[in-house]
């Protein structure tokens, strides 16, 4: 069993939720991204998301195209994301997701990056420009290498759509929140509940929600009716422009998903 | 071959949310292939509002200029709002009524797909809202106030490098997000499936008519086929009605200011295989899979990939691709402008430039066909600038 798929399974015998925080590597500098992945730790995130910058993030809102125009500037790429990843594997076994736009990883080359991902330590990857029709390779060589793929679901799916991610997703499945880009305003109307209630009666597999969602009390009620909430946007600003706030606002976070 | 793919290139890599969308959209552009009443609305409008057929024009003075092939202009210059983009625009919007949407959304570069989708929003009653870098904006200011005149709403795109790629990931993220009532009018040969498909038959009617046309004027097919590459559509539209015959095709790249500088967009001689903005098709990139930063002096032809069907082709051998530089384009702006009182588009005129120099390689009795995609009126004011004139 893959450590992602362990961790939903113990919180889920403890009656928990995952708290899932997303940062963008390399901002702003590689050795910040190291001691924020301690002190996301610290704090009790289950999984942490380390997001690959890349130049057209199209899936993403400003927040993270400038948190990745940053790390580029840093020079990051996805090969010293995997260093960085190998690194902290010396100082910490919390499961790290990459969250990578689909270019890099083939000019990389699907195999060759499932064997570095998995050798360096990481337990998963989001793709948002990969649908599971385009993945069959990626898919295979990752299950082999017992590298967990998690594909996105959003609220346009339909019932086929919902049964191909829900069969090609390994560790959970990323529900989208809205039709929307990542830090965009989230709406709180029952919708994302009944959603995920479709998805639940296709598919066991555990449902993490993101995209949007940006407060404790957010965090709280999407924690209510999902497996796990994923926190982006929110995060990558405050360690932009408050970072003194940030162990504070983590923990309030924290508190909030259960 | 699978599906929304040409040999290995093409696909739909796009985040899961507008999947549903593609296929929807596949759907109706299938069916309306077979409905009658659609294609009967659209001769129509391509007739009388477009003002199809475009001519067949021969380039009299150009040919003995160049002393060698005859040079024949398939004139998109003449097409409604001067540029071949109307062909697709005007289809798209169509379509995009068919299936309920009640806005349009459009990614531009020199403008022109911008202000035939606007054209297309207010001949259909839409709302419309277009994608544009600030760089574009302003070396094509013309285009932005015809859009607006329109009743189109311009939304200026400051992030990345300010240019046509920047403007389709904005669209895009439009669409991900107004997805339920908006349709994205995709300008060119590229895209997720089944936009490439979809877009080169909208534009094969200039092919199309092309070959009655010369059949008619020489009463046999041409030697040579040459246009534009900026998506690839203009040079889709002309070629592919001409695949089964055996005819050079030649698609010309931005050269920029020479490939050894960095800066240029051709695509094929200094990019290679990847995956962007929803498919597999080539792209100038680092070694990471970053994507590069483009130059043309033409806004149409600045961008850093390529419609999927283009490599397949290339690989095919059925088409080549070369390049026309800065100073290539803009000599033979001003030469087909003198020698037949025609205004390309600066996009054109990489066809124009590569036109002057086969020409006069070949015997007289070769006939080339350039694809003349659209007029030059927006570029006046760019020219002059780049010649230190102020107007
Ligand atoms: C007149 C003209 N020609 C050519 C192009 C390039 O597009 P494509 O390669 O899709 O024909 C443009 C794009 O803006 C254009 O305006």
């Amino acid at each position: 069993m893959n450590r992602i798929e362990r961790t939903f399974k113990e919180l889920k015998s403890l009656n928990k939720k995952a708290f899932i925080p997303y940062i963008m590597a390399g901002d702003p500098s590689v050795e910040r991204t190291k001691e924020l992945v301690l002190v996301l730790e610290e704090c009790g995130a289950d999984i942490i998301e380390l997001g690959v910058p890349f130049t057209d993030p199209l899936a993403d809102g400003p927040t993270i195209q400038r948190a990745a125009e940053r790390a580029l500037k840093e020079g990051v790429t996805l090969k010293g994301v995997l260093a960085l990843v190998k690194d902290l594997r010396t100082k910490t076994r919390v499961p790290l997701v990459l969250m990578t736009y689909y270019n890099p990883v083939f000019k990389y080359g699907e195999e060759r990056f499932v064997k570095d991902a998995k050798d360096a330590g990481v337990e998963g990857v989001i793709i948002p420009d990969l649908p599971p029709d385009e993945a069959g390779e990626l898919i295979k060589t990752a299950k082999k290498a017992d590298l967990a793929t998690i594909f996105l679901l959003a609220p346009t799916s339909t019932e086929d759509r919902i049964k191909k991610v829900a069969t090609a997703s390994r560790g959970f499945i990323y529900y989208v929140s809205m039709t929307g880009i990542t830090g965009s305003q989230i709406l709180l109307d029952g919708s994302i509940e009944k959603s995920i209630n479709n998805i639940r009666r296709i598919t066991d597999k555990p449902v993490a929600v993101g995209f949007g969602i940006s407060t404790a009390e957010q965090a709280r009620a999407i924690s209510g009716i999902s497996d796990g909430v994923i926190i982006g946007s929110a995060i990558v600003r405050k360690i932009q422009e408050a970072p003194e706030g940030l162990k504070d606002f983590i923990l309030k976070l924290r508190e909030a998903v259960r | 071959m699978k599906k929304g793919y040409f040999g290995k290139y093409g696909g739909r890599f796009v985040p899961e949310t507008l999947m549903p969308a593609l296929m929807e959209l596949e759907k109706a552009y299938l069916e309306s292939k077979k409905d009658r009443d659609f294609q009967k609305e659209l001769i129509h409008l391509q007739k009388t509002y477009i003002g199809r057929p475009t001519s067949l024009y021969f380039a009299k003075r150009l040919t003995e200029h160049l002393g060698g092939a005859k040079i024949y202009l398939k004139r998109e210059d003449l097409a409604h709002t001067g540029a071949h983009k109307i062909n697709n625009a005007i289809g798209q919007a169509l379509l995009a009524k068919k299936i309920g949407k009640k806005r349009l959304i459009a990614e531009t570069g020199a403008g022109q797909h911008g202000v035939a989708t606007a054209t297309g929003a207010a001949l259909i009653g839409l709302d419309c809202d277009v994608y544009m870098g600030t760089d574009d904006m302003k070396r094509q200011a013309l285009n932005v106030f015809r859009m607006r005149l329109l009743g189109a709403r311009v939304i200026e795109v400051s992030i990345g490098s300010r240019t046509l790629k920047d403007a389709i990931n904005e669209a895009l993220r439009d669409w991900t997000t107004n997805v339920n009532t908006t349709h994205y009018v995709l300008g060119t040969v590229f895209g997720p499936h089944p936009f490439p498909s979809m877009v080169r038959d909208f534009q094969s009617v200039i092919g199309k008519e092309a070959k009655k046309q010369i059949m008619q004027a020489e009463k046999r097919l041409p030697d040579y086929l040459v246009a534009c590459v900026g998506g690839g559509s203009n040079a889709m539209g002309l070629f592919h009605e001409f695949l089964g015959d055996n005819i050079k095709m030649i698609g010309v790249e931005a050269g920029g200011k020479g490939i050894d500088t960095g800066e240029h967009a051709a695509r094929f001689a200094g990019g290679s295989v990847g995956v962007f903005q929803g498919c597999k098709t080539y792209l100038l990139q680092d070694d990471n899979g970053n994507v590069l930063g483009t130059h043309s002096v033409s806004a149409g032809l600045d961008y850093a990939s390529i419609g999927p069907e283009h490599p397949f082709l290339r690989d095919l051998g059925k088409v080549q691709y070369t390049y026309a530089t800065d100073d290539e384009a803009l000599a033979a702006f001003e030469l087909l402008s003198k020698t037949e009182g025609i205004i390309p588009a600066l996009e054109s005129a990489h066809a124009v430039a590569e036109a002057v120099k086969l020409a006069p390689k070949l015997s007289g009795d070769k006939l080339i066909i350039v694809n003349l995609s659209g007029r030059g009126d927006k570029d006046v004011q760019h020219v002059a600038a780049i010649k230190g004139i102020s107007l």
